[in-house]
């Protein structure tokens, strides 16, 4: 078994995750990519979606990210979101308004920007919806 | 003199009076704990983020970000002005507003000066001068709010920012120090001063051998393309800690000044009291000498 990395995911409001994990799985604005312990440092931005990381027992856990930025050192990743939730935090009802919502909006076609904003709600509802329908 | 009555009604008066402010004290304690906790659970993402823009910031050209360059000629001016929205803060609102007011009467005597106003005492104070607003948010300072605002506002800003429709942003709010001190800071946020003033929040973070390992981050996309990202949002955060700062304060002044008015209705009722009594001693006296004078009347 390999040594395990310190995760961190923090946002304005607080620390969402800051334990060990075994391998941990992030969105990066590239393509998904995975670390564990010596990888090389590094920095990038993240897309909407979902973090998978192994903790020290060996469970899979998942959190939801709304965009931002992770640096990774050889034994730690920091996660820097505007906001994310583990998934037991996930309003899953809220989110299903959410996307009925942006669905809605998206439908009717207004202005430019109100595309932008209704995809952006869509995909963060989506992705929400998705990790709470994880087994 | 004033009859014994009215003397006890103003008692009673400034006793409810007391009770009042002191609650109100033991409320704006309560609020400044939460406020506080808010922005002590703020500090780990400003500090990390400070310190990674930091380092890519080193790395990055100046023309990075169209954020970074100043405009030829500076006309339109756009201040973020963080008030409360409520009162009974002693001199908390008008000192913030005095400070924009003196800030506009040496530095921009001749520009066009709008303003974006988050409080309802600040906006107040600019329909009243009838200074043009861009966008006010109330209910923010004081209450609950989250990174949204900062952000949603930041992005009106730096979109306007870009359009030339203002061409200098400026930060106006309360720092919060300890609870008997808090500071009235200007600071420019836009076009963002320079790379090297942006990380004084890693200063304050212990800086371990960072400028070590950052200098080898591998960027992915490239630095140049992060640091675009990266800018806006450190204006958010900016914003926020700003709010956060100005809500604080604004519970500790009320704090002080409740806590003031509370210690000036113990005085007032303090001096009545004696008045009071005073008043009942005279009324008692004058009444013995009526009792005696009728005695000896009688048996004269």
């Amino acid at each position: 078994m390999a040594e395990n990395i310190f995760l961190e995911v923090v946002t304005p409001d607080k620390a969402v995750v800051s334990e060990e994990a075994q391998i941990v799985v992030s969105p990066g604005s590239e393509g998904e990519f995975g670390v564990l312990k010596g990888h090389t440092t590094f920095l990038t931005s993240l897309k909407i979606g979902k973090l998978r990381f192994n903790d020290a027992n060996g469970k899979e856990r998942y959190v939801f990210i709304n965009g931002g930025f992770s640096e990774v050192l050889p034994n730690k990743v920091t996660i820097l979101a505007e906001s994310a939730e583990q998934r037991t935090e996930i309003d899953a009802p809220r989110a299903d308004q959410a996307k009925i919502r942006a669905e809605k909006r998206l439908s009717e076609k207004s202005s430019d920007i109100d595309i932008l904003r209704a995809e952006a709600a869509l995909r963060r509802a989506l992705h929400r919806l998705k990790i709470t329908n994880i087994q | 003199m004033a009859t014994l009555k009215e003397v006890q009604t103003k008692i009673v008066s400034i006793k409810k009076t007391k009770q009042i402010t002191s609650a109100m004290k033991m409320v704006a304690s309560s609020r400044l704990r939460g406020a506080q906790n808010s922005m002590n659970a703020f500090k780990p993402y400003a500090s990390k983020f400070g310190e990674v823009l930091g380092s890519i910031a080193g790395k990055a050209g100046e023309d990075a970000s169209p954020l970074l360059i100043s405009k030829e000629e500076v006309k339109k001016v756009n201040i973020i002005l963080c008030t409360s929205d409520r009162g009974l803060c002693g001199g908390f609102n008008s000192n913030l507003i005095e400070k924009a007011e003196k800030f506009i009467k040496s530095k921009l005597q001749d520009k066009e000066v709008s303003f974006t106003c988050f409080g309802k005492k600040g906006r107040d104070w600019v329909k009243k001068t009838q200074m043009s607003i861009q966008n006010e948010y109330l209910n923010v300072v004081g209450g609950k709010f989250d990174f949204t605002v900062a952000s949603t506002s930041g992005k009106k800003l730096i979109d306007s920012f870009l359009n030339n429709v203002v061409d200098e942003v400026y930060l106006v709010f309360s720092e919060f120090q300890t609870i008997a001190r808090q500071e009235f800071v200007i600071k420019q946020i836009l076009p963002i001063p320079s790379l090297e003033n942006m990380t004084d929040i890693k200063e304050k973070t212990d800086t371990k051998d960072n400028s070590v390992y950052l200098a080898e981050h591998i960027c992915e996309p490239s630095s140049d393309v992060l640091l675009g990202e990266m800018l806006p949002k450190n204006i958010y955060i900016q914003i926020y800690d700003a709010l956060l700062q100005t809500s604080t304060s604004e519970h500790a002044s009320r704090m002080r000044a409740m806590e003031n008015a509370t210690k000036a209705c113990e005085d007032m009722i303090d001096e009545l009291q004696t008045i009071f009594n005073k008043t009942r001693q005279a009324g008692i006296t004058a009444d013995l000498m009526d009792i005696v004078g009728g005695a000896e009347a009688l048996n004269g």
